[in-house]
């Protein structure tokens, strides 16, 4: 394998998140239209330019059909990839790759969800296999929870740093008006709540909301001319290692050690050069992995590194700036929202905008630590 | 004639825990076609049932009922599955605990079961 990737070729030309927080009243596709329209205009474009769609609803295995319906489209391709709350940094890098290729013109990728007001469960017909449903692990919680126990186990990792990732969270989450989750948290409210799975309790959970979000991409040429600055796509990799959890060999590292290598690698990159990070913060254990295996900080460091407030207001690493799904909002899958942040930030225009944002890392989370995704964004300097 | 997992069901309703293994000696569990990675042959086996615990859950339950939890359990020729370790409690379980597997459940929904084992 090359990885060879058309870095920059292809950049984001449009966003728009929609409904974020609490939406009542809205089905999961109208919510998905909304936010759909709205970064097809923030592109300077119309639906009709759009000839890609990429699209993983909650509760909808044929989305993508139902998407081009709901828009009135008749696409020239239709992806409906379904690696979990990653599928949308592997859309990126489909659409990147077509988009090169001049397989397509116009990619539109996007996601919605109703979940917090359709019952506030998470909305999902995907549950454990049949191999380890009789012993009645919560899906997913149980399967992260292994993994923090684990984890705890090699490293002594401890309750209290699991809780520096949700204050932490919580910190960019109070000066961010879209986040959902904004009130004050102390450590002493996280150690005090109630364990769930442990060592996970409800402050180790992400939210449960509504939203949609999406991007439209463009060759970087194009995009060059629209409405808004270009935010090329300088890498993008994904990596699978298994479904279950019980299939996982050291549950200490995931496979984003090597989506993150190969991405950082297409675009040139080392951890160092980030200004922000967004990661996929299902459970506060996903952030101190994700650290841990995209180079940020050595095995095992993960806990104390985030116990020093790197990664809060403030710190010496900006991650998760809007709040990411711990604070700002987590409908169901939250790959696309870690998207837009990391492009807000290089646009300028983030709600908790650092300075001079000229390289940002998404990166996506997928079933149970199962499917890791990796993309680099930059600003056109980047490139 | 019947795929790998029926094999197996029939086997643990016959009281016997079959695992699956390649001619190198590399053990496989759920059962499989074929070996991951290289798709060779496997050939069934009874396991020891002997094991170590990897990692441990426990999950709360609303008051009366007491928690319970499930356990990753590496087992001693090699792979890891998923199960519960019966009559721990959350002060005697630990990872890295010894256990032994042992068929529960019920005759038409048997299940693979594990008790704690002295430390020799």
């Amino acid at each position: 394998m090359t990885d060879a990737f058309p870095r920059g070729r292809a950049a984001i030309a449009g966003l728009a998140t929609f409904g974020v927080g609490e939406m009542p009243g809205y089905s999961s596709m109208e919510l998905t239209a909304a936010a759909a329209t709205r970064a097809v205009a923030d592109a300077g474009l119309t639906l009709g330019d759009v000839d890609a769609l990429f699209v993983c609803q909650p509760d909808d295995f044929f989305a993508g059909l139902s998407f081009a319906e709901h828009l009135g489209l008749r696409p020239a391709y239709t992806d409906n990839n379904r690696t979990g709350g990653s599928a949308f940094m592997s859309h990126m890098a489909v659409a990147a790759l077509m988009l090169d290729a001049g397989y397509i013109d116009c990619a539109l990728i996007a996601y919605g969800s109703n979940q917090r007001s359709a019952g506030g469960k998470l909305k999902t017909r995907i549950t454990h296999n049949q191999w380890d449903a009789p012993y009645a692990p919560l899906f997913p919680m149980t399967s992260y929870a292994l993994a923090a126990a684990r984890h705890m186990h090699d490293y002594g990792t401890t309750r209290a740093q699991l809780a520096a990732v949700a204050l932490a969270a919580r910190g960019w989450a109070g000066s961010n008006p879209e986040a959902f989750a904004r009130g004050p948290l102390t450590l002493e409210e996280c150690l005090s709540a109630r364990v769930i799975s442990s060592p996970l309790s409800a402050r180790d959970c992400c939210l449960v909301t509504d939203g949609a979000a999406a991007i439209v991409m463009t060759r970087t040429d194009r995009a060059r001319d629209l409405r808004q600055p270009p935010v090329p796509l300088l890498g993008a990799a994904a990596a699978t290692w298994w479904n279950a959890v019980a299939q996982g060999g050291d549950l200490t590292v995931t496979a984003a050690r090597e989506s993150g290598a190969r991405a950082m690698a297409m675009a040139g990159v080392r951890p160092a050069d980030m200004d922000v990070v967004q990661l996929y913060d299902a459970f506060t254990i996903n952030t101190i992995l994700f650290l841990e295996d995209l180079g940020f900080c050595a095995k095992g460091e993960g806990g104390p590194f985030v116990a020093s407030g790197a990664i809060a207001p403030g710190g010496t690493l900006p991650v998760n700036t809007n709040g990411g799904g711990l604070s700002c909002c987590h409908p169901g899958m939250y790959g696309l929202f870690a998207i837009i942040e990391a492009a807000r930030q290089i646009r300028g225009e983030a709600a908790n905008q650092q300075p001079r944002v000229e390289l940002a890392l998404a990166h996506g989370n997928g079933g149970a630590l199962s499917s890791q995704a990796t993309v680099i964004l930059g600003s056109m300097a980047t490139l | 004639m019947s795929g790998p997992e029926a094999h197996w069901r029939a086997a643990l309703a016959q009281g016997r825990f079959l695992l699956q293994r390649t001619d190198d000696g590399a053990v496989v569990f759920p059962p499989r076609a074929v070996a991951p990675g290289s798709g060779a042959a496997l050939h069934w086996f009874e396991a020891s049932g002997r094991g170590t615990v990897y990692s441990l859950s426990w999950i709360a339950r609303k008051p009366p009922q007491d928690p319970y939890h499930v356990a990753l359990i590496d087992l001693a020729e090699g792979a890891r599955l998923m199960s519960r370790v019966e009559d721990a409690t959350p002060e005697t379980l630990r990872i890295g605990q010894r256990v032994r597997a042992f068929i529960g459940g019920s005759d038409e929904e048997p299940l693979l079961l594990f008790r704690m084992e002295a430390d020799a």
